[in-house]
């Protein structure tokens, strides 16, 4: 079987369990699993189906499909098979948008479910992206990954901590700002859906036009560039890819653990294959992994729901320490 | 006629001057060897030659300054080899020899028939063809080491730059290591390599003898004065003799 056709099978099979997984998804609901197709004259039921649990599956799978490959681009761009796609601040930076905006608005549990998403997620979008900025600004540019790595913790760090700040000062924003924090697929809606969607398709064919630079990074700094590899174009391009597919699922989602990091080595322990296929691959991995947690978090406490966020958080852990295993390959 | 000149070259690294005002021609077509003690500046000097460290001091190509040639244009006129370079090991070997195509790609990277005909050339070359669909990962280190010495050859560029290219070459594919070296010299290939092997670096075309950050001698392997320049700098440790047509170095100890 060759290479390619190895991939493209991969591809299809990802791609068909979303498609069962988006199914399923909109077959359960708070009694648990409720086949929509059995009760396809009932008008309330194609409503709930159609405009909230069709919309929640998919922007599960689109917001895991953004990390799943924010995760692959990073662990790319920084050499490390431990980076995660929040390095570059972009978690703390949108916790401090949300609990700020929470704040000047007075948020309360209320709020958060009655107000506009767009307040809150362009809270969340506004934080990432200039935490992201400020790390850029801390690093002197893209142009030395160590330096950028550092800035992103001291962002992260300062950033979290303001957050925390703010969250003291203002008591009644502890509740919505934890809710952000857990993560959560409940509120995703279609405009959410088609914004996640929108920022999927520009992040992984930006992301693929630079696979090759990053394989040519693997064989060091000073061959990629002796490859004629225009290195700041392409770390601008890969930094802006990184931020703008984190920040979109932050903000529609919240923080959601574990599936940019654990996405790219599950494609790695499949197959083994150049960043263009990990990019893809990740992407349809983190998809799949996050709408799964979306099923079980509705599934597990029925009829109430966890935090996917928590769920991906506990799998995630329980699986890095299955990889860390000792008799298990030293590469995590 | 010099292909590649270097006018005072001065590099240094941190607080520490590595090379002191280097001037240097490498003659076109010919095949270069750097060598000296360790420390000497030797890769420094081919990095700096590459284009690929800050430095001090004029370096040009055919008479055209190294700074204004284009990235590009420049990755494909000079092929690098780095010391102890690696690659991802998930990476397959036709993979990491495509790379040497690099230079050659659009936009979208996606490498054309004539990319894979110079890959599966450099792959024939190193006789890696073989293994071209197992990653890195599955190979020995000296086995990687030709995969990387074949990314360097897919680029086919008139000018080789090679640090330590031998490293984790067994005897044998030394000997193939110097056969494409001939080889590449016979096409017109300007190459410098830096090596540790003195035996080997004997039969290059020219030596390069370095130490301290300065160029000691710089002359053909077969002159004397060469022969004597090498003893020197490494303290008469070696002593360099004919033996079965070749010039070898042999430890001179007491």
């Amino acid at each position: 079987m060759s290479h390619a056709f190895r991939i493209g099978l991969w591809a299809c099979g990802l791609l068909c369990l979303a498609v069962l997984g988006l199914f399923l998804g909109m077959a359960v609901g708070s009694q648990g699993l409720e086949p929509w197709f059995a009760r396809h004259n009932d008008e309330v039921m194609r409503q709930i189906v159609l405009e909230i649990r069709a919309p929640r599956t998919l922007g599960a799978w689109l917001g895991g499909a953004l990390l799943g490959l924010a995760g692959a681009v990073a662990q790319g761009f920084f050499r490390n098979p431990l980076a995660d796609p929040f390095l570059l601040g972009s978690a703390s930076g949108a916790s401090l948008g949300v609990s700020l905006w929470l704040s000047l608005g007075g948020g309360t549990v209320m709020t958060v479910s009655l107000m506009s998403r767009l307040g809150l997620t362009g809270a969340a979008f506004a934080g990432a992206c200039l935490a992201v900025l400020l790390t850029l600004f801390l690093s002197r540019g893209v142009l030395h990954t160590l330096r950028l790595l550092l800035a992103g913790v001291v962002v992260g760090v300062v950033l979290g901590a303001l957050s925390s700040l703010v969250a003291l000062l203002e008591p009644s924003v502890l509740q919505a700002l934890q809710g952000f924090m857990l993560g959560s697929t409940a509120f995703v809606g279609w405009t959410a859906c088609l914004l996640m969607g929108l920022a999927l398709v520009l992040c992984l064919g930006l992301a693929i036009s630079q696979s090759r630079v990053l394989d040519a990074l693997t064989l060091g700094e000073s061959t990629a560039r002796s490859l004629g590899a225009p290195m700041t174009a392409a770390r601008l391009i890969l930094v802006g890819v990184l931020s703008l597919a984190t920040a979109t699922a932050v903000a529609q989602l919240g923080l959601i653990a574990f599936v940019g990091l654990a996405a790219p080595h599950l494609v790695r322990s499949l197959l083994r294959s150049t960043h263009a296929a990990l990019l893809l691959l990740s992407a349809l991995m983190g998809g799949l992994l996050l709408q799964v947690a979306d099923l079980l978090a509705r599934l597990v406490v029925s009829p109430q729901e966890l935090p996917v966020g928590v769920l991906t958080g506990v799998l995630g852990g329980f699986y890095l320490l299955w990889r860390l295993q000792p008799g298990r390959e030293s590469r995590p | 006629m010099s292909a590649l000149q270097v006018r005072g070259l001065k590099v240094t690294l941190g607080s520490r001057q590595v090379l002191h005002g280097i001037d240097l021609e490498v003659a076109a077509g010919r095949w270069t060897s750097v060598v000296g003690p360790n420390g000497a500046g030797k890769s420094t000097l081919l990095k700096a030659m590459a284009g690929l460290l800050p430095s001090q001091g004029a370096i040009s190509w055919h008479e055209r300054p190294l700074a204004q040639i284009a990235r590009r244009d420049r990755a494909r006129q000079m092929s690098w080899l780095g010391q102890g370079e690696s690659a991802s090991l998930d990476l397959r070997v036709l993979d990491v020899v495509m790379l040497g195509r690099l230079p050659f790609m659009g936009w979208w990277n996606l490498p054309g028939i004539r990319d894979r005909a110079m890959v599966e050339a450099a792959l024939r070359a190193t006789q890696a063809w073989d293994w071209r669909e197992r990653t890195l990962g599955e190979l020995s280190a000296g086995e990687r080491q030709r995969v990387l010495l074949a990314r360097a050859l897919a680029g086919n560029a008139p000018l080789m730059l090679m640090d330590e290219p031998l490293i984790n070459l067994d005897p044998p594919h030394q000997v193939d290591w110097l056969e494409q070296m001939l080889c590449l010299k016979a096409q017109g290939t300007t190459v410098v390599s830096v090596l540790h092997e003195v035996g080997m670096a004997l039969e290059a075309d020219d030596l390069v003898v370095m130490d301290q950050g300065r160029v000691l001698h710089h002359g053909p392997a077969a002159d004397p004065a060469t022969r004597a320049a090498l003893e020197k700098v490494f303290d008469s440790r070696v002593r360099i003799v004919f033996a079965q047509g070749h010039w070898v170095a042999v430890p001179s100890t007491g």
